[in-house]
């Protein structure tokens, strides 16, 4: 009897154990996921399936409140065209925020970590609905109302034989003469066309060629500010260095590391169907502009490498206008990505303005 | 030193006889099983923060090769939740034998048996071992698969077929626990002659007969010993002891061991090279190869892998004796050779792991708290330590540290080396080449832990 009641002691104590653990795992598990009205977003590189979810829906007014969860490495998450300050997503760990938006319409959510090679793919969209739609602000991109083609080569018609210097520019003491001297005048220009016009302007006779180049250096210093420029590097520096290079070059660490790996593959309707079977929803609109160049890849050719800020010969046949289409719209049949829903018109100004230092800046 | 016979003391006596406290630590066990299982399949898959990766390679497996495999053998083996399942189905108890019980009870096949199985189940799982180590859903999935494997053999065939002949660990810890000072053994052989039921291996009302199908009074080593006491349950003429004895006592026998003993030697040997020099080495990039399973790089991998354990040592250590038989001038045969000398190599086997262990652990052992905090990744922070950033132990001292354990093994294995060498009739010249060889696997050891 007393053999028969331990045993029966020891087959309870085993059926608690064993119900015990899993059943507290599981109601720890079904409790934490339903108690909250949190939206739990788990991140990924993007090789392994990017945000999931990808597509999040809120209500104007409404908070969003979102726990979330890196499955790998350190993510970071931001909002795009926001200034709320990215949140950083340590591996295994569970950051919370709270979203509330004024406005419907369709955000970007992206990765701000440069978390691998294909990390700028880390991206994914709220739609917001309710709430009285703003006023719909129909902004033709500045590249498009000036007619410039941002897929079209864009070589310099004229090349400076030293490093132009906005300095030197302006202890020349020269007033630009008019047609050259607002920032509409910079911005709509290549600089290569500006020195060819200035060259020939009666109040440059006495000025050497590179005299005017640093005019024209000058030009773009003086249609730009400094907190513009220090918020276009911060931005090149947490955007853009990791593929272009620090110094501008073309040669980040993840340029030299990889090919690009640029596939866009097959555009079906407004999402971009990539490798992998991962799928990145993409605002209305973004994925047509996607150039046919993009079609090369699918044909199994090379992408070029990232662009080179320091090469003049390419460089001073842009205008800010073409370099911000770029960088607005992405793609050129390259690994560029598309920073239209991420940037603000001023952020992305900034950053247009900041690649001229690589030109025209202080080397030292 | 003469061995301590723990089990004259009565009250330590009466705990080991006693069942309810074993199976307290295998229930414990069990839970512990069953949460990493859990955490594995639920959790993050973060493997620096989920409790099946962090406490099962790093908690676990230091605390089994620096801690209990060195100064209590198999000691494990007998509280391990793996065959528990399985051991409960089969005798349909929890506790003392009742009836049958639901086993075939078929014997374990005999062109199966020995450590050839076990062996080539520890090279399979070593393959596998990098994302195994770092995958919490592979851990889980590999536990929750040997206990299945476990029940499956265990109502097949009869007592612990599985952890016998099967179990990756199992003959991995086996050859290790000789170095232990710690023993079950008969006190008098001749009593065990005598007694003609040997309820130690038939069973009785109060235990069962033996799981790990061993005579206890043919033991002479801890190899094949699963420590779980029943011989000292079913023994009816208390002639069963459970002994502190000095360390590494079995290395002392004079017969040779069996090849596949052997074989297990030089293979773990070769593989803590390796794992050493995978994972605490400078090379990310073979980290990489070992963890990209599938991959060309992989392939290479597992290709060095299988070449440096199964070819490489073996064979260099196959030539070590063959040159000391020449010039130790004796006619020990190639087989001989190896089991002879081979069991000399434990000592160095056992540090060389014991320090990779205590180099990983030292590494590692700040993702156990933050793991612990948040068991299932939830975002919770039971002990206030979820945010604990990592920080690895040691520096310089530890890796100083580490080349001291191997040192330590080094002059152990040398000693029985020699002391095979002189019963060999083959002198010191006999042992130099063994020692060479030794001299060569604590360098490549000392080089990952120290340069």
């Amino acid at each position: 009897m007393l053999r028969t009641s331990s045993e029966h002691l020891a087959r309870i104590a085993l059926a608690l154990v064993t119900l015990a653990v899993p059943l507290a795992v599981a109601v720890a598990w079904w409790g934490a996921h339903r108690s909250t009205s949190a939206v739990t977003i788990h991140g990924r590189v993007s090789e392994a399936g990017g945000w999931l979810p990808g597509t999040l829906r809120a209500v104007v007014g409404t908070p969003l409140r979102l726990r979330l969860v890196s499955d790998d490495v350190v993510h970071g998450f931001a909002v795009g065209r926001s200034d709320a300050a990215p949140l950083d997503i340590p591996p295994g760990q569970v950051v919370e925020t709270t979203l509330t938006f004024d406005q419907p319409g369709t955000y970007t959510f992206y990765c701000t970590r440069w978390c691998g090679p294909d990390h700028w793919r880390m991206r994914g969209v709220i739609e917001v609905s309710g709430g009285q739609p703003a006023a719909p602000e129909i902004v033709e991109p500045l590249y498009e109302s000036l007619g410039i083609d941002i897929d079209a080569p864009h070589p310099a018609s004229a090349l400076p034989s030293v490093r132009p210097s906005a300095e030197r520019g302006e202890s020349l003491g020269i007033e630009m003469p008019e047609g050259f001297r607002s920032r509409q005048d910079f911005i709509a220009r290549p600089p290569a066309e500006t020195w060819q016009s200035l060259r020939l302007d009666s109040s440059t006779r006495g000025l050497s060629d590179s005299q005017v180049w640093d005019l024209v250096a000058y030009q773009w210093r003086s249609t730009t500010t400094d907190a513009a420029l220090q918020e276009g590097q911060a931005l090149f520096a947490q955007n853009c260095a990791a593929c272009h290079g620090e110094s501008g070059g073309g040669d980040g660490v993840i340029a030299l590391s990889t090919p690009v790996p640029v596939s866009f593959g097959i555009l079906e309707g407004t999402a971009l169907s990539v490798p992998q079977g991962i799928a990145l929803s993409v605002p209305e609109g973004i994925a047509d502009a996607v150039p046919a160049a993009a079609a090369t890849h699918l044909a199994g050719e090379q992408p070029p490498s990232p662009a080179d800020f320091t090469d003049p010969s390419t460089m001073l046949g842009a205008s800010s206008a073409l370099l911000q289409g770029k960088i607005l719209r992405g793609g050129m049949g390259t690994g560029m990505p598309y920073w239209g829903p991420i940037l603000t018109e001023a952020q992305l100004w900034a950053l247009t303005d900041y690649l001229w230092t690589f030109q025209f800046g202080e080397t030292s | 030193m003469m061995p301590i016979d723990l089990t004259r003391f009565p009250f330590v006596r009466s705990i080991l006889v006693a069942r309810g406290p074993q199976l307290a630590v295998q229930l414990a066990a069990v839970a512990g099983l069953l949460l990493v299982i859990a955490a594995g399949l639920l959790g993050t898959p973060v493997g620096s923060r989920n409790p099946a990766t962090v406490l099962v390679w790093i908690a676990w497996w230091a605390a089994l090769m620096i801690v209990a495999v060195p100064f209590f053998g198999r000691l494990w083996c007998g509280i391990c939740p793996l065959p528990l399942p399985g051991e409960w189905l089969q005798r349909g108890a929890l506790l003392r034998p009742r009836g049958r019980g639901r086993g075939m009870g078929r014997p374990w096949p005999r062109r199966l048996r020995g450590l050839w199985v076990q062996n080539a189940a520890f090279v399979i799982v070593a393959l596998f071992s990098l994302p195994v180590l770092t995958q919490p859903r592979l851990t889980a999935l590999l536990l929750a698969g040997l206990v299945l494997v476990a029940i499956a053999i265990s109502l097949v065939f009869e007592r612990r077929s599985f952890c016998r002949y099967l179990c990756p660990v199992g003959g991995f810890i086996g050859l290790y626990a000789q170095a232990a000072p710690l023993e079950v053994r008969v006190r008098d052989p001749r009593v065990c002659a005598d007694h003609t039921t040997k309820t130690c291996y038939t069973g009785s009302a109060d235990g069962y007969g033996c799981p790990w199908l061993v005579f206890p009074a043919t033991l002479t080593s801890n190899v094949s010993c699963g420590v779980c006491l029943e011989c000292l349950r079913t023994c009816p003429l208390d002639n069963v002891a459970i002994r502190l004895r000095p360390m590494g006592a079995d290395l002392r026998r004079s017969a040779p061991v069996r090849i596949d003993e052997a074989f297990k030697s030089l293979v773990l040997i070769g593989s803590a090279l390796v794992y050493a020099f995978v994972l605490l080495g400078p090379s990310s990039a073979l980290r990489a190869a070992a963890a990209a399973v599938g991959s060309p790089s992989w392939l290479a991998y597992a290709a060095g892998f299988l070449l440096v354990t199964v070819v490489l040592v073996p064979g260099l250590f196959l030539a070590a004796t063959r040159l000391g038989r020449s010039v130790g001038r004796n006619h020990l045969s190639a087989k001989e050779g190896l089991q002879r000398f081979a069991p000399a190599l434990v000592p160095l086997g056992l540090a060389a792991w014991a320090a990779f262990s205590l180099g990983f652990v030292l590494t590692n052992a700040s993702y156990i708290l933050p793991a612990l905090s948040d068991p299932i990744g939830l975002g919770w922070d039971l002990l206030g330590t979820t945010s604990m950033p990592w920080t690895p132990m040691g520096g310089t001292l530890a890796s100083w540290a580490l080349a001291a354990i191997v040192l330590v093994g080094l002059a152990w294995s040398s000693r029985h080396v020699r002391a095979v060498a002189e019963d060999l009739a083959g002198g010191v010249r006999m042992a130099i080449p063994v020692w060479g060889f030794s001299f060569l696997v604590t360098a490549g050891l000392l080089w990952v832990f120290v340069a």
